[in-house]
C-alpha cells in the first residue's frame, strides 16, 4: 500500500506541498547583505571617490595590476577601517540572528533573545572590570569574553538537575545569573571614577563597531564562524527540539547533547560580539521573527535566512550609525531604537507569532 | 506468538519513600493491543513513560524483544518504541508534513536532515491514514483529532515495533474520537503491537485484545478482555459501582459499561 502511495506522488507535487521559499526570495535575501556590504565600503565621513574604492579593492583584494593613484590615508580608510567594520557587522549580525533563532527553537518560544542565559550581563561585567583595571584593549576583550562564558556556565550548572537541564530551569537560572552580574556591574560603575572610567564603561556598553580593525576581525572571525557552522549543522534537530524535550527524546534526540552544542555555539558568538562591540540588543529577536514571516518556521531554511538577513541588517544599522549625525551614534542605541518599533509592529502583525 | 514487551517486578516513585505503583508485571505479545485502565492519577501515563525510557524504574525492568531497554540507546529506543503523547502544544506553525517528517529523526545521522526519500515515506504514511490533504496545512491550525492523526503518522514514520498511546481520545469530540480509534484499530489489525491508556473502559471492547487495570499503587487485574472486563473488576478499579450492558443494533451486538449513578 505504501508503494502505491509513493507512485502516486510525483516529485513536483512534493515540491508543491513543501511550500519552500521561492528562488526569488532566496535571491533577495542573498542580495540584501551583499548590496549593503558593497554600499558601506563607498560611504563614510571621509570622502573617497567610488572610482578610488573600486581600484583599491581591486588592487588589494584581487591583486589586480592597478597603478596607485591614491594617498595612503585613502587606502587605510577603505582597507583598514571600512572593510573590517563591514565584515564584522555582517558576522555579528549573522551570528546574533542565528543564535536568537536557535534559542527561540530550543526554548520553544519565539520571543527569546540570545542573551537569555546571562551572557551579556557577564560579558559587560568582565569588560567593565577590564576598563577599571586599565587593561589594554585586548585584555578588556579577553575579560569580557571570559566572563560571558563564565556567566553561561554558572547558568547551565545551576539549571542542571537530575542529570538533565530542563529549558525552564535554564531560563530561570539565566535570570538569576543576569541579575547578579548586572548588580556586580553597577558596583563596578559605583566605584569607578566619574571623570574617565564611568563614561568609558557607559559608552562601551552602548556598543560600537567604530574601533574594529583588521586585527580584531582576525581574532573574532574564527570563533564566530565555527559557531555559526555548528548552529547550521543542528538546524534539523532544532525543529525536533522545538516540539518539547519529552517529544524530541521519544524521537531519538539526545536532548542534552544538542542543547549543549547550541548553548556553546550561541555563547561563543554572543560573548565575542559583546567583547568586541559591546551590547547589541534586539538583532537576535527581531531578525528571526522577521525571517519566520518570510520563510516560515522550518529551521532548515530559517537558520540560513537569519544569517543572510541578520548580516545585512546590522551592516545597514551600522551605516546609519556612521552617517546619520556628525558624531557616531552608538550601535546599541540604534538597534534598539529601530528594533523595538519593528518588533512591536511584527508582534501586532503576527499576533504573538505563535500561529 | 512471541512476547514483544514485558515488564517485570516494576515499581516507580518520584520520591524515595513514595511509590506510585509497585509489583507491576505485564506481558504483551506481538500484535496485541493492551489497554491500560485506571482512575485519574494512578500512574498510567507514568507507566508509559517508563516503558519508553523517559523515566527510569525504581526496581524491575522493561524488556523489548527480551532485551532490557536500559541497554538501548535513545536512538535505538526511538526506533523500537514510538509514543503518541496526550496533550501537546507546538510553539511554531510547522506544516503537518514537517511534523510527520520529524518521525524520521531516529533514522538520521547526528547532523543529517531528512532526504526526499524520507519525505516520500512521510507522505505515503499520511496518505495511508487518509490525512494527505493536511500535508501543507499548519499543524497549529487543524482540529484536535487531525492533530492526533498527524502525531500518529509521525510515530509510524519512526517505523517502531511498538506504539504507546497516552489517552489518544481525550479532548476529542465524538467524530474525532471515532476517527482516532478507527486508526488505532486498523494499526492493531495490521499487526502493530500497541499499548494505550484510556479513561474510557468502553474502548477496551472497541479495540483492545488485552487489558490491564491499574489501581492506586498496584495492579487490580489483567488478562484477556473477556476474562478481565467484569463488573467486579471495573467497580474495584474505579471505586464506583459499575454495570456492564449488552446492546443490539443493526450493526450487531456491542458491550459497554456505565457507572451506577443511583
Amino acid at each position: 500500500m505504501m508503494n502505491t502511495a509513493n507512485e502516486r506522488l510525483p516529485e513536483t507535487s512534493i515540491q508543491h506541498i513543501e511550500k519552500r521559499p521561492s528562488k526569488f526570495k532566496w535571491a533577495l535575501m542573498i542580495a540584501f547583505p551583499i548590496c549593503l556590504f558593497t554600499i558601506s565600503l563607498f560611504l563614510g565621513r571621509y570622502s573617497v571617490s567610488p572610482n578610488q574604492v573600486i581600484c583599491i579593492l581591486g588592487k588589494r583584494l584581487l591583486a589586480l595590476p592597478i597603478e596607485t593613484f591614491w594617498t595612503d590615508t585613502v587606502e587605510t580608510v577603505v582597507i583598514r577601517v571600512r572593510l573590517p567594520r563591514a565584515i564584522m557587522a555582517a558576522l555579528i549580525g549573522a551570528g546574533l540572528s542565528m543564535s536568537g533563532a536557535s534559542f527561540q527553537g530550543m526554548f520553544q518560544n519565539p520571543l527569546v533573545s540570545p542573551y537569555i542565559l546571562g551572557v551579556s550581563a557577564g560579558a559587560s561585567f568582565g569588560a567593565a572590570t577590564g576598563l577599571i583595571l586599565e587593561l589594554p584593549a585586548i585584555g578588556i576583550q579577553g575579560m569580557s569574553f571570559l566572563f560571558g562564558l563564565i556567566a553561561v556556565a554558572i547558568t547551565y550548572l545551576t539549571a542542571h538537575i537530575y542529570k538533565v537541564t530542563p529549558v525552564l530551569m535554564l531560563v530561570l537560572s539565566g535570570m538569576v545569573v543576569s541579575t547578579f552580574f548586572q548588580a556586580m556591574l553597577s558596583l563596578i560603575k559605583f566605584i569607578a571614577d566619574d571623570d574617565e572610567k564611568l563614561p568609558a564603561i557607559t559608552f562601551w556598553l552602548m556598543g560600537s563597531l567604530g574601533s574594529i580593525g583588521l586585527q580584531d576581525l582576525g581574532i573574532a572571525a574564527i570563533p564566530i564562524i565555527i559557531s555559526m557552522i555548528g548552529l547550521y549543522m543542528v538546524r534539523w534537530k532544532l525543529n525536533v527540539l522545538s516540539m518539547g524535550e519529552r517529544e524530541s527524546r521519544s524521537l531519538g534526540v539526545n536532548n542534552e547533547l544538542f542543547k549543549a552544542i547550541i548553548i556553546v555555539c550561541t555563547t561563543v558568538i554572543s560573548s565575542t560580539a559583546v567583547a568586541f562591540c559591546g551590547i547589541i540588543g534586539w538583532v537576535g529577536q527581531v531578525i528571526p521573527h522577521f525571517c519566520r514571516m518570510i520563510v516560515g518556521p522550518d529551521h532548515r531554511v530559517l537558520i540560513p535566512a537569519t544569517m543572510l538577513v541578520g548580516a545585512g541588517y546590522l551592516i545597514m544599522i551600522d551605516n546609519l550609525c556612521r552617517l546619520l549625525t556628525a558624531t557616531e551614534i552608538p550601535l546599541g542605541i540604534l538597534t534598539a531604537v529601530i528594533g523595538a518599533p519593528v518588533f512591536a509592529y511584527l508582534l501586532r502583525k503576527t499576533k504573538g507569532g505563535w500561529n | 506468538m512471541c512476547v514483544k514487551l514485558s515488564i517485570r517486578d516494576a515499581s516507580f516513585g518520584f520520591n524515595d519513600n513514595d511509590l506510585v505503583w509497585k509489583d507491576i508485571n505485564i506481558d504483551v505479545q506481538k500484535g496485541e493491543c493492551l489497554c491500560l485502565l485506571g482512575p485519574n492519577g494512578c500512574g498510567k501515563t507514568t507507566l508509559l513513560n517508563c516503558i519508553n525510557g523517559n523515566y527510569s524504574l525504581k526496581t524491575g525492568s522493561v524488556y523489548v524483544n527480551q532485551k532490557d531497554i536500559k541497554e538501548l540507546s535513545i536512538i535505538q529506543l526511538a526506533r523500537t518504541i514510538g509514543i503518541v503523547f496526550q496533550e501537546h502544544s507546538a510553539p511554531f506553525p510547522y506544516s503537518s508534513l514537517e511534523v510527520v517528517r520529524m518521525g524520521r529523526t531516529p533514522h538520521l545521522g547526528l547532523f543529517e536532515t531528512p532526504s526526499g526519500e524520507d519525505t516520500k515515506l512521510a507522505l505515503g504514511i499520511m496518505e495511508e491514514l487518509g490525512i494527505a490533504h493536511l500535508a501543507d496545512k499548519s499543524y497549529t491550525h487543524i482540529s484536535g483529532g487531525e492533530r492526533q492523526l498527524v502525531l500518529i503518522a509521525r510515530t509510524l514514520c519512526q517505523q517502531p515495533e511498538i506504539i504507546l498511546f497516552d489517552e489518544p481520545t481525550s479532548h476529542l469530540d465524538f467524530k474525532n474520537q471515532a476517527m482516532v480509534l478507527r486508526t488505532i484499530k486498523s494499526l492493531s489489525k495490521k499487526g502493530m503491537t500497541i499499548v494505550m491508556t484510556s479513561h474510557f473502559p468502553n474502548h477496551v471492547w472497541d479495540i483492545g485484545t488485552r487489558v490491564a487495570m491499574l489501581g492506586y499503587g498496584c495492579m487490580v487485574a489483567q488478562g484477556y478482555v473477556e476474562e478481565v472486563m467484569t463488573e467486579q473488576n471495573l467497580s474495584k478499579t474505579y471505586g464506583v459501582d459499575t454495570k456492564i450492558y449488552d446492546a443490539k443494533s443493526d450493526m450487531g451486538y456491542i458491550r459497554f459499561c456505565a457507572p451506577n449513578l443511583g
